[in-house]
């Protein structure tokens, strides 16, 4: 069984379309926005919808989620606490 | 001598009444058109909007409209206030009548509709294939007031319509046409609430514009043209106001966000006074984007700092009565701002209780009695669109 | 006196390589695309990662016309485009019907814009300038080359404005096309598309962008003298229409030496192209080109595109003959294109 952080890492890839990125090319502590991996606003947006898609846990104010996708290990911690599936 | 280019017809139909008059009567009341969708066919009941509670059917008899016809709702919106714009203009449509108008989605309400029939290959509804590309629902206007020669249509987003009233007024200057309707149409549909929804910017209470604790926008959905007519066309014609200047530039800062310090914002007014050959001292009100997202009020504020310093005029946002009508926006705001010139009254910003942290900036809140020579009126889009119009009072 | 208007740099992106002339591609559909450049070079992987082919499309040929002017930003862009960003469009609306208004991604939804392209276009190059696009069906790169006119006219300042047509297929739209008429009911070979007696067309993808100036330079290819709309036009009426314009610009029909026109195959509308053939421009040598690239809203600047290189390069593609009239000199070329009768355009182009 793959762990959810490299379940998070794949659908990242996918959703973000990171076409040329590898999970393996993720850092688990790496930022995930601004000079670590680049991601930007919209791709928190995008994020927020795999949270409610893929785990059940729905936020309803995008300021939160700026300290939960720090990184793939910070966001796991998240969803390990908070998810309904 | 720049008296700018005459206006001298104007419609609207918004969630605060189907012509001006009926506009002006709620401006005037501090009578909120947001409420919950009725017409609008979509899950999202609880969502509050700036609807017109008005059918496509019943629209439909308002025009007169052939059974079997293809007009999206936004060219059932955009034909009645035409309508009301005409007849005060009293302007007769020729080959030298422009039409240049502007929507965001177009006719995308039909699409929603007939998509899936579309997909399985049905054809029964075909005449409406076209209706999601804007031109379609612009060229449905243009044939049903009869107009042959120059017709375009403007997609900016959000500064559809303020751009469209640009244009218009430049095809005038230079001389390319004699009169030329120009304005805003954009209904409500599945596509945006649902966008708009997506990016978390929609609020769940009536939109406080400019407030701290404001937390997003109400979509709205309506329609608003002018009649621009060249100098020479106006034989002694009352002329409602003029559009003195005029100014687009680009935020260059994100798709949809803007930027924190309101560079496209400040460029775009900064680029409308130059024409209007105005000091910023001249503004006596602004009619604001005000949008009541955390983003834009903020970065429009900004903007208004930098540019009039300590001396921010008058401001306020009428999105809090009609919701923000996409492309429509400009136009209606364009109605509101010249209703003002005229009425010399400023329409208030409402559900404001607490002045933003970062800026301490404060709308007027209570409709105002005031001398008013020049307006300044904000629609920012999507692509970091942003435009400023300066309306001015006729002189006579 | 009235400035000129120089174009002082060009570039398509279409269904065809850039030497058509030599070795056109034949599709046997009446769907196809463009031929994709190399996008990574022009664009940044983490920008490209999300863009439709509206976009790329875009920003590519954008970059690559003011790259030829030697312009890094322009005064202005403008940009024109029938159908938007229909991908996009298509994946926002598809998730929403089938996921019932729930869990929708935003993306789709920014990217859905008709401005996106020319957003995209200033975000990539930095350029806070004047940006507006417009979306009039078959007159919108028209609408957006009039804008440019002024823009350029409006002051005595040098200025380079950058605008362009850009519109991309999408798998389920584009295909709606059939079920009301736009496309031929068989597929044919598109090299054979003006031989065709039937109604409907076939259709592509494409985008052309231009880098217009009141300054001459070595590079420039042609004078862009005048652009033209109207809504309807009488078919009886065409060819008063096309005197009426070129009485403005002070020439006559005699001195128009070639004429581009945007015959599609449509046996219902092409009467507008035929009648003029026959009539005013009998005797002037013709050219089409929507054999080559199929026929969508700004196909045009496929048009405009091969007219610059036929005025710079003072000889012209024998694949775009209609008629075997060769013209003494290559001094002026009119372009007129229409859509399913409505969206009429006339551009006027004179060699530097």
């Amino acid at each position: 069984m793959i762990n959810l952080q490299t379940e998070l890492k794949e659908s990242i890839i996918e959703q973000l379309n990171l076409e040329d990125m590898e999970p393996a090319d993720i850092g688990n502590d790496e930022p995930l926005f601004g000079d670590g991996l680049g991601l930007d606003s919209i791709d928190a947006l995008e994020l927020i919808v795999l949270l409610e898609k893929d785990y059940g846990i729905k936020l309803t104010d995008p300021a939160q989620s700026r300290e939960i996708f720090v990184s793939i290990n910070k966001m796991a911690e998240f969803i390990e606490a908070n998810r309904t599936k | 001598m720049n008296r700018g280019v005459a206006v001298t017809g104007m419609g609207i139909i918004s969630a605060i009444g189907n012509n001006t008059e009926a506009n002006y009567r709620s401006l005037l009341s501090k009578e909120s058109g947001i409420s919950f969708p009725e017409i609008l066919n979509t899950t999202h009941k609880n969502i509050p909007v700036g609807e017109i509670k008005f059918s496509n059917k019943s629209l439909t008899e308002a025009s007169e409209l052939p059974k079997g016809h293809s007009f999206t709702r936004a060219a059932l919106l955009g034909s009645i206030a035409i309508k009301e714009a005409l007849e005060q203009s009293k302007v007769k449509i020729d080959a030298e009548t422009g039409f240049i108008s502007g929507t965001s989605v177009g006719g995308i309400d039909a699409t929603e509709n007939h998509f899936k029939e579309f997909t399985e290959g049905k054809t029964e509804n075909n005449r409406f294939i076209r209706s999601q590309h804007p031109g379609f629902t612009t060229e449905k206007i243009a044939g049903h007031f009869g107009i042959t020669g120059f017709v375009s249509t403007i997609s900016t987003a959000c500064s559809s319509g303020a751009n469209a009233i640009m244009m218009g007024a430049r095809m005038i200057k230079t001389g390319k046409l004699k009169r030329v309707i120009v304005g805003g149409t954009d209904c409500l549909t599945k596509f945006t609430l649902n966008g708009f929804n997506s990016l978390m910017i929609l609020s769940d209470k009536h939109c406080r514009s400019f407030d701290e604790n404001r937390n997003g926008l109400n979509l709205g959905e309506g329609a608003a043209y002018l009649i621009l007519e060249a100098e020479e066309e106006l034989k002694g014609k009352p002329v409602l106001g003029r559009i003195m200047g005029y100014g687009n530039a680009n935020d260059a800062f994100h798709q949809t966000a803007s930027s924190e310090n309101g560079e496209g914002a400040l460029l775009a007014m900064q680029e409308a006074l130059k024409i209007a050959k105005l000091k910023t001292g001249k503004i006596d009100y602004i009619n604001a984007h005000g949008t009541a997202t955390k983003n834009n009020d903020l970065s429009e504020s900004r903007a208004l700092q930098r540019l009039f310093g300590e001396n921010v005029p008058d401001f306020s946002s009428t999105k809090t009565f009609t919701g923000h009508t996409l492309a429509a926006a400009g136009a209606l705001e364009a109605v509101y701002s010249l209703l003002s010139l005229n009425k010399q009254q400023i329409f208030p910003n409402l559900n404001f209780s607490r002045t933003m942290n970062e800026t301490g900036l404060e709308p007027v809140t209570e409709l105002k009695e005031k001398k008013l020579d020049f307006i300044l009126s904000n629609s920012f889009g999507f692509g970091g669109n942003c435009t400023s119009l300066i309306f001015a009072k006729d002189e006579g | 006196m009235k400035a000129k208007i120089y174009i002082n740099g060009i570039s398509s992106i279409s269904a065809q390589n850039l030497d058509s002339e030599a070795n056109p591609v034949s599709y046997h559909k009446t769907i196809f695309p463009a031929i994709s450049p190399n996008y990574k070079e022009f664009i940044k992987p983490m920008a490209l990662r999300r863009m439709s082919k509206a976009i790329k499309m875009g920003i590519t040929s954008a970059k690559v016309a003011l790259s030829e002017a030697k312009i890094e930003i322009p005064d202005a862009i403008i940009t024109g485009t029938g159908e938007g960003c229909k991908q996009d469009t298509e994946r926002f609306l598809e998730n929403l019907l089938d996921q019932d208004e729930e869990l929708l991604s935003p993306t789709s939804f920014i990217q859905s814009t008709h401005n996106t392209i020319g957003g995209q276009i200033a975000l990539n190059l930095g350029c806070k300038n004047y940006n507006v696009t417009y979306t009039q069906n078959s007159a919108s790169l028209e609408s957006a080359f009039l804008d440019a006119e002024m823009q350029l006219l409006e002051t005595s300042e040098n200025k380079s404005v950058l605008v362009g047509g850009v519109d991309e297929l999408s798998e389920k739209i584009t295909q709606f096309k059939s079920l009301d008429g736009q496309l031929k009911s068989v597929d044919i070979h598109n090299l054979d598309l003006l031989k065709e007696d039937s109604p409907g067309t076939i259709t592509s993808e494409g985008s052309h962008f231009f880098t217009l100036s009141t300054e001459k330079n070595n590079n420039s290819y042609a004078e862009f003298k005048d652009v033209s709309i109207k809504n309807s036009i009488q078919p009886e009426k065409i060819n008063e229409e096309v005197e009426i314009f070129l009485i403005k610009n002070n020439i006559n029909a005699a001195a128009i030496d070639a004429v581009i026109f945007g015959n599609n195959g449509d046996n219902r509308y092409d009467h507008y192209y035929k009648n003029l053939q026959q009539n005013l421009f009998k005797n002037t040598t013709q050219l089409a080109y929507k054999h080559l690239v199929g026929d969508y809203d700004t196909v045009s600047g496929f048009a405009l595109y091969s007219a610059c290189k036929i005025l710079k390069n003072g000889r012209i593609p024998s694949i775009m003959n209609l008629n075997s009239s060769t013209p003494k000199k290559l001094k002026n070329i009119l372009i007129y294109n229409q859509y399913l009768g409505r969206d009429h355009s006339l551009i006027l182009l004179s060699a530097v």
